[in-house]
């Protein structure tokens, strides 16, 4: 047999707090054989990332790991001295961060930081070091590694970063390599790249690697083994296959149907796990997820499940996981169909022609020497339209200035030039210059629950002034009362929350405070700049059903901003697909996931991690970087980064609109029927490795 | 949260002893004709130059007058200047900083600039030309500190200021039509609070001892009154003789100036802990 990479025995870690020890792992085991990638999945929260530098013995002074055992390669890692910590870190185990940025220091070239780490630990000479690193580099996949090396960090784009500090972790050919969310700040595109490395460089490391995620999708397509962490403890762990295929734990079946997915031609609604994740000192006695499991029954509340050992290997800690095995308990697994929300009316509520905006960055000193710098054209001509009770889904990477063109039109930002129409009605681009009505037709919801509410104002507070500000009529205390607690009850949160500061909320909720703000007037129409974005799986599917019911209550529209096309699928009826300023793409929301689409719309699609490990995708990378919207590319935009570029006329000609039928409509030198013929191949086959 | 600030403040022993000692220096103010034994000016026949004893707490100076009595009236003075320097310069500081770093852009560009080129001069230097030009005055000290201390609120308020405007909450309020007055004040200045409030504490132990500088050089509050600088600078040539009579009141301006640095100090770590915008 084997000798396992890391194994962990009943790993309990605690925390003080307050002059007191707060249990965060509660008797956790792990195990990770050679050439494995094992994922470890939880909510914020649940005490993954203490895990994960538990392992190293990285903890915070104010942890301390009360029993258990941690071994590498057979080998105790607890008794260690500090010396050897200090010599194992870096060597044996590795980590890839999640802010690789913050993890680089910014005044060395990044090629001194790789060289550094082999110099240290395999005493190689400087300059042995230094063509090694360049050597990682190229591993890492960086065009042009001799010149990279020289570069520092803030010279790099984001994915650039996070390629060095995989180089830098794999330089001394760890045994264990822990990857703690490393592609959490990436765009899907790079993040599909990332991802690909990772599989690669593992094995052809002959290492194994921990996988710190909150993210299901990605486990599914990277991991072989999964453990499924909550409230500090293992909830099930198993083989990718088996777990996502037969999950047997409420959590885990909870967190896998709360997931959007694409259910074309259907209307669904996604079942979602209530409630939040206990704080440390809350923490139920017995099953710790007794609170939120809608499979729960009296026993769960008084006695703790032990973590069984089923005979194909998987580990399962529930009292009733026979049950849910043999279908005796039944559970919610798939979104499930629902029968409302009235079709879109064909009344516009809002049109968007020609709108751009450019950014200067030159500054007062510049304007007046004359030497102002040539304008980021973040917004360029888009046009688009919102109708009455319908969402238009915006979709793009970071710098696709998707964001920019929803703050033109709410009027944060003011467009430079474009028409504005809002309910058939011309709009004013300045904020300054719009009526109240107006104002009280376009709402926001933001990205950030964490800033979307003034700190310093209750709940209550927050909502009473939005409802003064922008309602028409003068509404007595009693009626501001009265719709506080409306509003409070439509985004399902307890009438007490009134008297409640931000601080107290936890993210989701503040979010949906953020949201009853939004609606507070009956708007008729509501940006939603990623509002699902900064949450955690199980939280995000309770406030995607909330904007779906209150779309249908409220008789609303949305103009829905993701990177995350399955966010945008599940909510919107129309998908609009921007890239550099430009929609490259619009049409309903079902057509775009298949093809023909445009190369860049097939991309994204491709890219996306789906949350099931025996799905067959098309697998399209795009390589290198969004260029500046400084120096935008000739012809069709796209083409430096296209897989199906054409030739010359893709970088001399900008590329037409072409028709697809239904309204669906492609800017691309492509003819429709090609593209359809090219995009309806076979998927690739997976990983044949695997 | 103030509230529990202060709950905080007596937790730690430090800024307790800082409390402690503003608290006692702001009574001496108040109280201090009721308290001294003496006027400031009484100059006690016969009593010139004695050593500190049971009738004269800090001795006499070298020409009769009770220190004792002197360091106490002039506790009013050197806290009551402070003060209202403080107070001007926090809210003007305030005003100017909440404005430009709201509206940033070339706003920002040149009122920032312009508070530079003022930061940029010496802080003795520019009040000896202008308590010479306009002569020695409590009103030419004010205007001379607020002149100097208003561009550092600014700044502070200023930063502040530009990690708040871009906050949810407050496009949120733009979004529903607020008036910038309401914005700034409402929305943006509770978020500034702690760091103005941390600031003003270390505004004002700078400005004590700038007042006692000034009063050092003889630009301070003038004759016979007293002033701690001053008496200092009275005590200097006599030092061999009544030392007594230099160590009282600069032993007064240290810990006066100890006792609100460490009452600042300690501002400072509750609001870092405290007053963070999650």
């Amino acid at each position: 047999m084997t000798v396992p990479v890391l194994q962990v025995e009943n790993l309990n870690v605690d925390y003080r707090l307050e002059r007191q020890w707060l249990n965060a792992l509660r008797d956790v085991s792990l195990t990770i054989n050679p050439l494995e990638i094992h994922g470890l999945v939880g909510e914020s929260g649940s005490g993954k990332t203490t895990l994960a530098l538990a392992l190293m013995r990285y903890l915070a002074p104010n942890a301390r790991i009360s029993s258990g055992t941690i071994s590498l390669d057979g080998d105790d890692l607890l008794a260690k001295s500090p010396a050897d910590m200090r010599r194992i870190w870096g060597k044996d185990i590795s980590l890839v961060p999640q802010d690789s940025l913050a993890s680089l220091n910014p005044s060395y070239p990044v090629g001194d930081q790789i060289a550094e780490v082999t110099r240290r630990h395999q005493r190689l000479s400087r300059r042995e070091s230094w063509r090694q690193a360049v050597e990682m580099l190229r591993r890492v996949k960086l065009a042009d590694p001799e010149t990279v090396a020289r570069r520092y960090p803030h010279q790099l784009s984001g994915g650039m970063q996070q390629r060095v500090t995989i180089a830098m972790a794999l330089s001394t050919q760890p045994r264990l390599l822990i990857l703690d969310e490393p592609t959490t700040a990436l765009d899907v595109t790079t993040q599909a790249v990332i991802l690909d490395l990772f599989r690669e460089l593992i094995r052809a490391n002959n290492a194994a690697a921990l996988y710190v995620s909150h993210d299901l999708g990605i486990v599914a397509q990277l991991c072989d083994r999964v453990t499924v962490l909550y409230g500090g403890e293992v909830m099930a762990s198993g083989p990718v296959a088996t777990l996502y295929r037969q999950p047997l734990h409420p959590y885990t079946i909870g967190l896998l149907a709360s997931l959007p997915r694409p259910t074309p031609g259907v209307e669904t609604r996604l079942p979602a796990i209530e409630g939040a994740a206990p704080s440390l000192a809350e923490r139920p006695r017995a099953c710790v997820f007794e609170p939120r499991c809608p499979a729960a029954i009296p026993l769960c509340a008084e006695v703790k499940p032990a973590l069984e050992k089923l005979p194909d290997g998987r580990l399962v800690k529930c009292h009733r996981w026979r049950e849910i095995a043999s279908g005796a308990v039944q559970l919610p697994t798939a979104p499930v169909q629902q029968t409302t929300s009235a079709p879109p009316r064909q009344r516009t509520v809002l049109q968007a022609d020609g709108v751009t905006k450019r950014f200067g960055e030159s500054n007062l000193l510049d304007q007046i020497l004359g030497r102002a710098s040539k304008p980021v054209r973040a917004v360029d001509g888009v046009s688009l339209r919102i109708r009455e009770r319908s969402t238009l889904g915006l979709v793009g990477e970071s710098g696709s200035g998707k964001t920019t063109l929803a703050r033109c039109i709410v009027g944060l930002t003011t467009a430079d030039e474009g028409e504005l129409e809002l309910l058939e009605v011309p709009l004013a681009n300045a904020l300054s210059q719009r009526s109240r009505d107006e104002l009280r037709n376009l709402q926001m919801v933001f990205q950030n629950p964490n800033d979307a509410l003034n700190p310093y104002h209750t709940v209550g507070q927050a909502l009473a002034r939005t409802i003064r500000r922008l309602s028409a009529e003068r509404l007595t205390d009693e009626d501001i009362r009265q719709r506080i607690a409306q509003l409070l009850a439509a985004v399902r949160l307890p009438a007490e929350y009134a008297g409640r500061y931000p601080a107290e909320l936890s993210g989701g909720e503040k979010q949906r405070v953020a949201i009853a703000r939004a609606f507070a007037a009956n708007p008729a129409l509501i940006v939603a700049d990623e509002p699902t974005s900064a949450l955690d799986v199980s939280v995000q599917s309770v406030v995607l059903n909330l904007l779906k019911d209150l779309r249908a209550r409220e008789s609303a529209s949305y103009l829905l901003i993701s990177h995350n096309l399955d966010v945008v699928a599940y909510l919107a009826d129309w998908i609009a697909v921007m890239y550099l300023g430009e929609i490259v793409e619009e049409g309903d929301a079902d057509d775009v996931y298949n093809p023909p689409s445009h190369p860049y719309t097939e991309a994204l699609v491709s890219a996306r991690p789906v949350p099931d490990p025996a799905a067959r995708q098309k697998i399209i990378r795009l390589e290198g970087e969004v260029p500046s919207a400084r120096h935008l590319p000739s012809g069709c935009r796209f083409h430096t980064r296209c897989p199906r570029k054409l030739g010359a006329i893709c970088e001399t000609e900008a590329p037409p609109w072409r028709d697809a039928g239904d309204g669906h409509f492609i800017r691309c030198h492509i003819p429709v029927d090609e593209l359809a013929e090219l995009q309806a191949g076979p998927p690739d086959s997976k990983h044949e490795d695997r | 949260m103030f509230a529990r600030a202060l709950a905080q403040l007596t937790r730690r022993p430090l800024t307790l002893l800082g409390l402690c000692i503003v608290i006692l220096f702001l009574f001496v103010a108040v109280f201090g004709p009721a308290i001294a034994p003496y006027r400031y000016d009484t100059i006690i026949r016969g009593a010139a130059r004695q050593p500190p004893s049971a009738e004269h707490l800090f001795g006499t100076d070298r020409l009769g007058r009770d220190v004792f009595s002197r360091v106490v009236w002039g506790a009013r003075d050197i806290i009551f200047l402070p003060a209202v320097t403080t107070a001007l310069s926090v809210i003007f500081g305030t005003c100017i900083g909440l404005l430009i770093g709201y509206y940033g852009g070339w706003l920002d560009e040149i009122v920032s600039r312009a508070l530079d080129s003022l930061l940029a001069i010496p802080a003795l230097v520019l009040a000896l030309v202008m308590l010479g030009t306009i002569g020695p005055s409590p009103f030419g000290i004010i205007v001379v500190i607020v002149m100097l201390y208003t561009p550092i609120v600014a700044r502070v308020v200023r930063s502040a200021t530009l990690n708040i405007r871009s906050q949810g909450f407050v496009e949120a309020a733009r979004l529903r039509g607020e008036s910038t007055l309401y914005i700034l004040f409402q929305e943006i200045l509770p978020g500034v609070l702690p760091a103005l409030t941390v600031e003003a504490a270390l505004r004002f132990s700078y400005a004590i001892f700038l007042t006692a500088s000034l009063g050092f050089l003889g630009l301070g509050v003038q004759p016979p009154s007293p002033d701690w600088g001053r008496m200092v600078n009275e005590a200097r040539d006599s030092v061999s003789q009544t030392p007594w009579a230099l160590w009282a009141p600069a032993g007064a301006i240290a810990i006066l100036i100890i006792g609100v640095n460490l009452l600042s100090d300690g501002l400072r770590r509750i609001f870092r802990y405290e007053g963070q915008v999650e």
